[in-house]
């Protein structure tokens, strides 16, 4: 009896991945049907969010975290500080470290394994939003040039998959080094320590990086796609800004991009990423 | 103590290039003998072998799809490629050039031709000197071209960026690390189409905008070059 339900659990499960699939396509054809009559499958308009949510500090244990939904994608960021050695080519400096995983529910395409190219690209285009906005000063962890300098290390856990997850969890690492509290500095015989349980300051920051993500379907480019209109995309462009300057960018989707469509990506990116910041000082800062 | 490097001096880079200028390339096709199609590409000290294997059958095989070919594309950069041995196999920049190397190359290739088959792509840097996943791309679309798989169009790929706030084309040695913004592209010329986009550093939107420019007009001379040395190879055959 027992043997007899599993299998046919499992069977059922399979089919319905086989269902979802199938419904995928299906709404990718209408969603570009809908798009050349101006309209998106949700009625958004072409450079409109989903709604967004950013819940700070959500983590106890951790130095820092925020959990971003973005429609129903639905990220969470922690950050976990300790003293480290700086890279031999920047011995004055923090260190830093992103990564992603997918947690096994939050999408039924899911592989369970090594870390899939997705969440691996996910993670350093984050990074890069970050890094080269030069969003922390990392001159600022170093604690004894050459010796100890402070890791920050930024865990993003992608909980559900509806699209999008690089502006959710870039949204998410943002709000969690806003908010984050660095552990007190102790030193133990001549060595500084981080303490376990006493927090201190905040991370020092420059200002706040944001990435926008656009689609091109057919001839149409939209913001902030959601899952169906990831699966009847051509091209992506993920666009880091931060006070009005763009500091990273990463192209995904196998069409290419004419110039002037980047170019009007680009303007996009500038326009939207404030808002996006406004929304982040607002919920985080109060 | 970190030496301070000027990279800029009368106008000039450190290595005596003007703005605007790529370095000395060379591209070759038909460089390995057992590979169905290999391409070595050098653009300055930046040295990169491509070698195709395939169509042939796919391994695993739920891999395959029944209506087109799949592309493989595997980036690795020799552990004495750089002037700090890198540890052998992929790391997690490996994979991400990688995937994104094999989506600039993608839209070119008929995949459609060969259902239930794979298309390997493997890319070895035998000498790393700034802009590897360019000179790695150039090598592949050769590689691919070489080995007679049918294309739109080759794909050419060149790096801009900003140097002491100065924009300039084709990044290298120093350039790379101490430069303020890096940025790679891919082209598909017959197209006008970019099919890889990444940008690493600050930029005005201003800027952006002729950085863009910039690297357009650099893959375009690539492009010349790449088709100059298809041409070679089949006029030295003829020449037999």
């Amino acid at each position: 009896m027992i043997l007899f339900d599993s299998i046919s659990a499992k069977e059922q499960s399979s089919f319905a991945i086989r269902k979802v699939i199938e419904m995928i396509e299906i709404d990718a054809n209408l969603i570009k049907a809908m798009l050349r009559n101006g309209k998106r499958i949700d009625n958004r308009k072409s450079d409109e969010y989903r709604e967004i949510s950013i819940k700070p500090e959500i983590v106890q244990q951790a130095e820092g975290s925020a959990e971003v939904r973005l429609g129903n994608t639905h990220v969470v960021a922690g950050i976990k500080m300790s003293i480290g050695t700086p890279y031999s080519d920047s011995i004055d400096k923090g260190v830093m470290s992103v990564s992603a995983e997918f947690v096994p529910f939050a999408s039924p395409e899911f592989d369970s394994g090594p870390p899939s190219e997705e969440s691996i690209e996910l993670a350093r285009v984050v990074d890069r939003a970050i890094r080269e906005s030069k969003m922390v000063a990392f001159e600022k962890l170093c604690i004894k040039e050459n010796e100890h300098v402070w890791m920050v290390n930024i865990d993003i856990d992608i909980l559900s998959d509806d699209g999008n997850l690089i502006d959710a969890a870039s949204l998410a690492a943002a709000a969690a080094l806003m908010t984050a509290k660095m552990p007190k500095l102790e030193m133990i015989n001549d060595k500084p320590v981080a303490s376990k349980e006493e927090r201190a300051d905040r991370i020092p920051l420059t200002g706040i990086a944001v990435t926008t993500t656009f689609v091109k379907i057919g001839n149409v480019i939209v913001a902030d796609p959601g899952l169906t209109e990831i699966s009847a995309m051509d091209a992506r462009l993920s666009i880091g800004t931060l006070d009005g300057k763009l500091c990273s960018m990463q192209k995904g989707g196998s069409v290419g991009l004419t110039v002037e469509e980047i170019e009007q990506m680009a303007d996009m990116a500038l326009e939207k990423g404030d808002e996006l910041r406004k929304e982040l000082e607002k919920l985080v800062l109060n | 103590m970190k030496e301070e490097i000027k990279l800029i001096k009368n106008n000039k880079r450190i290595d005596g290039r003007k703005f605007t200028d790529l370095r000395p390339l060379e591209a070759k096709v038909g460089v390995l003998k057992r590979a169905d199609g290999s391409a070595y590409f050098r653009i300055g000290n930046t040295i990169a072998i491509a070698g195709v294997m395939g169509p042939r059958k796919v391994h695993p095989k739920h891999m395959e799809k029944a209506d087109r070919a799949i592309l493989r594309t595997e980036y690795r950069m020799a552990p004495f490629s750089t002037w700090e041995r890198s540890r052998p196999g992929p790391n997690r920049r490996a994979h991400e050039i990688s995937m994104v190397t094999r989506k600039a190359l993608e839209p070119v290739i008929f995949l459609e031709e060969f259902p239930k088959t794979a298309i390997n792509v493997y890319i070895e840097i035998l000498q790393a000197d700034a802009s590897t996943r360019c000179a790695g791309i150039n090598a592949a679309a050769l590689a691919l071209a070489d080995a007679g798989i049918p294309m739109k169009d080759l794909v050419s790929s060149c790096s801009a960026g900003i140097i002491e706030g100065q924009i300039v084309l084709d990044i290298a040695g120093q350039e790379d690390c101490h430069g303020e913004l890096d940025f790679p592209i891919a082209y598909y010329p017959k197209k006008k189409h970019i099919t890889l986009l990444q940008m690493d550093g600050i930029a005005t939107n201003e800027q952006f905008k002729k950085i863009l420019h910039l690297a357009v007009s650099g893959a375009e001379k690539i492009y010349e070059e790449q088709k100059k040395a298809l041409r070679q190879k089949y006029q030295a055959e003829l020449n037999q």
